[in-house]
């Protein structure tokens, strides 16, 4: 079992060092780094910082320091979809807290809480995404960018994302069930690469 | 490859003659608006369809036939198949609330909010007929009237386009367009004619001053970069766009990248450096991926690199992706943030001119100052002092919204009255309600008031009343929106924002909100006002940085120019716009209420009841004041106060 984990372990780092290979062990460019490392876990896991750090023979202090203090970067397992209210100026103006709201009340969130349980959906509330004319502004994932947003329009949105997320979270399940079959019969199993990791 | 200035030309030349050949072109907007409402799918209807016909044509194309693709003579090839038709992707147009916008020239046609549905008869009308489709032209409001040529739009009319001269002319995803509109023929100039001495003298006769918002006249910069000595000297384009409701520099990223890193390389040769970054905001995806592919291209032509246009000149860019802090647009925060640590600002002097980047002389640029470089260039310095006023010569973009009809990237003449950008430019207020102010500058500019509105648009004027050009974000706002809880935001952001090295920002911003969210709750008293004011004068002088020192600009104008509404809030506890939650509360006119029971269907908490067709009541003490029932009523019954 030990010998197991250790072989979880070494493939996550093996992912880690080809990124710092990549940006040549360079410290001017650990935000890129880090950057990388979040798109491939969706946050920066703490072991992975202290992993850089030591990659990059600076203290962990400082990687630690970098990561929160750019608000890109997140300590915590974001949701497979990001949903991001804009609350610029413009969008403010046009009552885009309205649709903040929603988006909450539609998720389950609350101040406290910007993810879902079941790390299908994240809420942010970015500054400005610079799509001033087209105030108010949602964008899912950064690709889906949706303008001149009114709580209505929104609403049909999110309930599309909700049923496209269960749809995919069963797939999924369903993945893991016929995967588990033959690792019963006793034939061993590929060990997740830390893709999708959710949580280590 | 180019090897020497005159090939830049014979390129030009030769992409020119392509283009030509297309009889009509469609430039479809590509830039983040129009994307978002749907032109890749428009673009790539009219391709699929033109295609189809056998009429479609591209740079590619007229290349290929004359089998010399980036090199050779250019003589005869393309003038035996005319009548091409060509569709291409351009950046962004500006107009972007009216998108998805296609362009048609030479005619100068503009198609607005174009569907898939309509790709078919634009192809066959305009494209093969050259008839015009009127039902896609921009109806004029209020007379109604269709407006057939893009420069005839009361929104272009008044624009003088210079930075933004190719965006939505040229596909930003091919230098051989940019060339062909004059791409890098300045940089071909200063490399074979002119020493760094004579760059940096045209700049400074220009009179450019810095378009990222405190105006410092960029070849006194340069000249200090110049001077210091030093084996390794660095340039950085600022593209750190953080202000809220400024967009001007993504769109130029994203519509013509070749002119962003044309005008790096001009500052790069003035001062002596061999290395330039650009610093762009995490939040533009659209313009990382351009500003790349743009770099790509140019070290194929050989226009980055070793030994540039066979001068003595070498030169590369790197783009640097910044992780979201607003801080990072203050240069030296920027440069902790490309050697990889916390973009934290540090006190100046020294400047980074002197010592900058790893430790080496650096000159940081914006985005807009670069992109005037090549014009100036190419034109002269008289020819940039003819527009704009004395002090503040050349153009500003502005990014127009909020509250106005018309939304968009406005270039303007500096020196512009404010009154024709809001009322003109932007045609008034989109709602029909009364103007009430306009926030200039975002976070670190001011709010004008109706009385303010006859201000010129350059550093000093705006300067003199509390407010600042910053990057140029202009939003306008109507008798809806509460200048408190506006002050509030902003005040918010700044404090979000403030990276906390400096006491006075950080434990001013802090304060200031608090006592700006006491008033907003209803709690304020006059002592407040006092020491708000008190606390913003503080903040400003003792700040280490541009944002804090700039941070209290919304608190001081609003309570210069909207003093009264705060007193409402504070002495009568209410707020004239009816939007500070805690001060509002809710009521219906049983006069007006014909008991139609939509609000009571449409009240998330259930607050509203009554009977069908008599006068129903709000409990106050349930209702969550989120405004539903005032949208759903269609008799105005619900009072709000």
């Amino acid at each position: 079992m030990g010998k197991e984990i250790q072989q979880v372990f070494q493939r996550k780092f093996d992912k880690v060092n080809s990124i710092v290979d990549k940006h040549e062990r360079k410290v001017s460019n650990l935000i890129a780094i880090l950057q990388e490392i979040q798109a491939e876990y969706r946050y920066l896991p703490e072991e992975v910082l202290t992993y850089v750090a030591t990659a990059l023979g600076i203290p962990p202090a400082t990687v630690y320091g970098v990561a929160t203090f750019y608000t890109q970067f997140s300590m915590k397992p974001k949701g497979k979809y990001i949903v991001k209210v804009c609350d610029g100026t413009a969008c403010h103006v046009r009552h885009s807290e309205k649709l903040r709201y929603l988006v909450r009340e539609k998720l389950g969130l609350d101040d406290s809480k910007d993810t879902t349980d079941d790390l299908g959906f994240t809420l942010e509330t970015v500054s400005c995404i610079g799509a001033c004319g087209l105030a108010p502004v949602v964008t899912v994932n950064d690709d889906e960018v949706y303008g001149q947003m009114t709580p209505e329009a929104l609403a049909i949105v999110l309930d599309q994302l909700i049923a496209k997320e269960r749809a995919e979270q069963q797939t999924e399940e369903q993945q893991e069930k016929s995967d588990q079959r033959p690792a019963r019969n006793g034939q061993a199993k590929e060990l997740d690469d830390g893709k999708g990791c959710q949580g280590c | 490859m180019l090897k020497s200035p005159k090939d830049v030309e014979r390129i030009a030349e030769q992409a020119k003659k392509g283009l030509n050949q297309q009889k009509v072109r469609a430039m479809v907007c590509a830039g983040t608006g129009c994307l978002a409402n749907g032109s890749l799918k428009v673009y790539g209807k009219l391709k699929e369809l033109v295609s189809k016909k056998g009429l479609l044509i591209d740079l590619d194309m007229t290349e290929d036939a004359c089998g010399e693709a980036h090199s050779g003579e250019s003589a005869a090839c393309g003038s035996d198949t005319p009548g091409g038709i060509g569709i291409a992707k351009s950046g962004c147009h500006g107009f972007c609330q009216m998108g998805p916008l296609v362009r048609i020239e030479p005619q100068g046609i503009l198609y607005v909010s174009v569907k898939p549905e309509d790709v078919e008869e634009i192809v066959e009308e305009t494209l093969i007929q050259g008839k015009v489709v009127t039902r896609l032209l921009y109806q004029d409001s209020p007379s109604g009237t269709a407006v057939k040529t893009e420069d005839a739009i009361p929104f272009y009319k008044h624009q003088h386009r210079v930075v933004l001269a190719n965006c939505g002319r040229i596909n930003p995803e091919d230098i051989r367009e940019a060339m062909a509109m004059g791409g890098y023929h300045a940089i071909a100039k200063v490399l074979d004619e002119m020493t760094p001495g004579q760059v940096i003298k045209l700049i400074n006769v220009s009179g450019l001053r810095g378009r990222g918002g405190a105006g410092f006249p960029t070849g006194r910069k340069w000249g200090f970069a110049e001077a210091a000595k030093s084996c390794k000297k660095y340039v950085i384009c600022n593209g750190d766009e953080g202000d809220p409701g400024a967009f001007m520099d993504r769109s130029v990223m994203e519509g013509d990248p070749h002119k962003v890193i044309e005008g790096l390389m001009i500052a790069a040769y003035a001062i002596g450096a061999d290395e330039g970054f650009i610093y762009v905001r995490a939040e533009y995806p659209v313009a990382v991926t351009r500003l790349k592919k743009a770099i790509k291209e140019a070290r194929e032509y050989g226009l980055l690199g070793q030994n540039i246009l066979g001068s003595d000149f070498s030169f590369d860019i790197t783009i640097k992706e910044g992780a979201g802090a607003f801080v990072c647009g203050e240069e030296t925060a920027l440069i902790s943030s490309i050697e990889g640590r916390r973009g934290m600002p540090s006190p100046r002097p020294p400047y980074p001119a002197a010592k900058g980047l790893f430790g080496k002389p650096t000159i940081i640029n914006n985005v807009e100052t670069l992109s005037n470089l090549p014009s100036i260039i190419l034109k002269g310095a008289a020819w940039f002092k003819s527009h704009g006023t004395e002090t503040s010569p050349g153009t500003k973009t502005f990014a127009l919204a909020g509250q106005v009809v018309n939304t968009g990237l406005v270039e303007v003449p500096m020196g512009f009255p404010l009154r024709d950008l809001v009322f003109e430019v932007g045609g008034g207020t989109r709602t029909g309600r009364k103007f009430k102010a306009v926030q200039i500058g975002g976070p670190s500019g001011g709010c004008l008031a109706q009385d303010q509105l006859d201000v010129a648009l350059d550093y000093e004027s705006l300067r003199k009343v509390g407010a600042m050009v910053g990057s140029g974000g202009i939003v306008v706002m109507d008798e809806d929106t509460c200048m408190v809880e506006v002050a509030r935001f902003f005040m918010q952001f700044a404090q979000n924002e403030s990276c906390g090295k400096c006491v006075p920002c950080r434990e001013g911003t802090k304060q200031m909100l608090a006592l700006l969210t006491k008033i907003t709750d209803g709690e304020g008293t006059e002592e407040d006002l006092e020491l708000l004011e008190e606390l913003a004068l503080a903040v400003k002088d003792g700040a280490l940085c541009g944002l804090g020192k700039t941070a209290p600009n919304p608190v001081l104008t609003t309570l210069k120019y909207f003093r009264s509404e705060y007193e409402a809030h504070v002495l009568e506890k209410r707020c004239p716009a009816g939007v500070c939650q805690a001060l509002k509360s809710y009521s219906i006119d049983p006069d007006k209420c014909r008991g139609c029971t939509l609000c009571a269907k449409a009240c998330p908490v259930g607050a509203i009841s009554g009977d069908r067709k008599k006068p129903h009541s709000i409990d106050v003490t349930k209702c969550i004041k989120c405004d539903t029932c005032v949208e759903k009523c269609r008799f105005g019954a619900i009072i709000k106060e």
